[in-house]
């Protein structure tokens, strides 16, 4: 468990609230993610650690406080979408591949079709991602002929083709057995020690614990404490954390 | 596989549809004894006639479908827009279109539309056929309208949310993402909405299109015989079953390899 020195600070989210008509699911959440840094949310089901990161990448509005992604205001209305979206990839827990693309067209479609990149020189890349996620030799097979595992790691390949400067990982392997579960996260663990900036949703504690630079723990919708995994899982000072670590562990 | 199957399926139908015609001619020619055995020459004398006048049944039907999808796409995508007043517009033209009688839509359109237009001076005319063409495309739009939108919206929601984390704009996830995983869907329905418009053609003959159902009932008048109206009729029957059986068994195919892969 080394902590490879962080860069400067690429996600600063300051006061999040975020509601779904009179619930509110997210209260004054904030958050720092550096460069290169990988955060792990842990927390019970309904936590709101999902709604976070879809926040982050826009897909979710949120209703007051700030998040700046490399600057860039996530909460003004004139925000253009879309850039941030480029800068944020997410991996979603059930895949979502687009099923009428091919493992290599899944992965090459976004740069051809959203930074109207050439496509052989994107065709040159993304083979090179599919040979980083192991799945060099499905380029040609569809999502539907894939094991969840191989399925999600084409997902990565996919977000990692848009080039983001940091990654959001939603419960990836939820969906997966234990054994197509290893392969993703030798995957996700290969990322974070290139030095991608990941933040990860997870309920795998102990990989959590493995890859963490920092550990932030979730419930009811607010952050009850932080810090590094050495202290949250061995030390934790809210009992909440305690009582969930006593259920997990 | 299917297709072979298909085929004798079809031709079988079609020997069965023939042997139907030719035994009703002759259990008439049992009780018309004298006159009895010209019954089938007579059905051989009209059928190059009802067959054009069927012809053209098939020429209104592919062009109402082409113009009705033409038309019906876009008015589709419309009623799933986020743009309220559009959506709540397309939704008004397709719940119109799509609940109107048939026949209806035909005499408004006869009526409404001119017999002929000026262009550059010259005047054009605008014959009955292809008013009746317009006239059966409106309902088409409004029922390819709904296809659209139920084939769009039976695609998972993932997918959108998939296509927008990775900054596609909403324009390209519909037509990159979505429609091509849609189509798949919306096709046996659009053939079963085919299938039932070339069975609705003979409405034109009403409002005076000479059609092939035009044509039989000039042949009954012309050969004012009684116990012509059975075989006649049943030889353009025939014609309309050899024709839309086939696409019904390869909506029903097409249905069935859906199944299998969603």
């Amino acid at each position: 468990m080394d902590h490879h020195k962080l860069g400067a600070p690429i996600i600063v989210i300051k006061g999040v609230e975020k509601r779904f008509g009179e619930t509110v699911v997210l209260r004054e959440i904030d958050m720092v993610v550096h460069r290169g840094e990988t955060v792990c949310i842990i927390g019970p089901s309904g936590s709101g650690k999902s709604t976070l990161l879809r926040c982050i990448n826009a897909l979710a509005p949120i209703n007051k406080g700030s998040i700046l992604v490399d600057g860039v205001e996530v909460n003004d209305p004139k925000l253009d979408k879309l850039a941030v979206r480029r800068k944020v990839g997410i991996v979603f827990q059930q895949y979502n591949l687009f099923p009428h693309k091919t493992a290599l067209q899944n992965v090459m479609m976004a740069p051809v079709t959203v930074l109207k990149q050439d496509p052989r020189e994107v065709e040159a890349r993304a083979r090179a991602l599919l040979k980083r996620v192991r799945l060099e030799d499905k380029a040609g097979s569809y999502p539907g002929e894939l094991s969840g595992g191989q399925q999600q790691r084409v997902a990565i390949a996919r977000s990692l083709a848009m080039n983001p400067l940091v990654i959001l990982f939603d419960e990836v392997t939820a969906a997966l057995d234990p054994e197509t579960k290893k392969e993703v996260l030798v995957t996700i663990r290969e990322l974070a020690a290139d030095g991608m900036t990941c933040i990860l949703v997870t309920h795998e504690m102990a990989f959590a614990r493995e890859i963490a630079d920092t550990v932030y723990f979730t419930d009811g919708g607010v952050i009850v404490e932080s810090g590094p995994p050495s202290q949250i899982f061995q030390a934790p000072q809210n009992p909440r954390t305690r009582a969930f670590l006593d259920l997990v562990l | 596989m299917f297709e072979t199957k298909l085929t004798a399926r079809g031709v079988a139908i079609a020997f069965a549809a023939a042997a139907f015609v030719a035994a009703v001619s002759l259990a008439h020619a049992e009780t018309a004894s004298p006159a009895a055995a010209s019954i089938l020459s007579l059905v051989v004398k009209w059928l190059p006639l009802i067959f054009t006048g069927f012809l053209l049944n098939l020429l209104v039907s592919v062009l109402s479908m082409a113009i009705g999808t033409v038309a019906g796409v876009p008015l589709g995508l419309a009623q799933i827009a986020r743009h309220r007043v559009v959506q709540r517009c397309a939704s008004a033209v397709t719940q119109f279109t799509r609940n109107a009688p048939w026949l209806v839509l035909l005499f408004l359109t006869m009526f409404l539309l001119p017999f002929q237009f000026r262009l550059f001076g010259q005047s054009i005319p605008f014959p009955a056929w292809i008013k009746a063409v317009i006239g059966l495309a409106i309902p088409v739009m409004g029922n390819v309208s709904e296809i659209v939108r139920g084939g769009v919206l039976s695609i998972p929601r993932a997918q959108w949310e998939s296509a927008e984390s990775l900054a596609f704009s909403p324009t390209q996830t519909v037509f990159k993402i979505i429609l091509p995983q849609a189509l798949k869907r919306m096709l046996p329905p659009w053939m079963n909405l085919y299938a039932i418009l070339a069975m609705a053609t003979p409405l034109i003959a009403i409002v005076g299109v000479q059609d092939g159902l035009t044509d039989v009932r000039g042949a009954l008048v012309a050969e004012n015989r009684t116990d012509l109206l059975l075989p006649l009729y049943a030889t353009l029957l025939a014609m309309f079953f050899i024709y839309c059986y086939p696409i019904a068994m390869a909506t029903r195919a097409l249905e069935r390899r859906a199944e299998v892969k969603f």
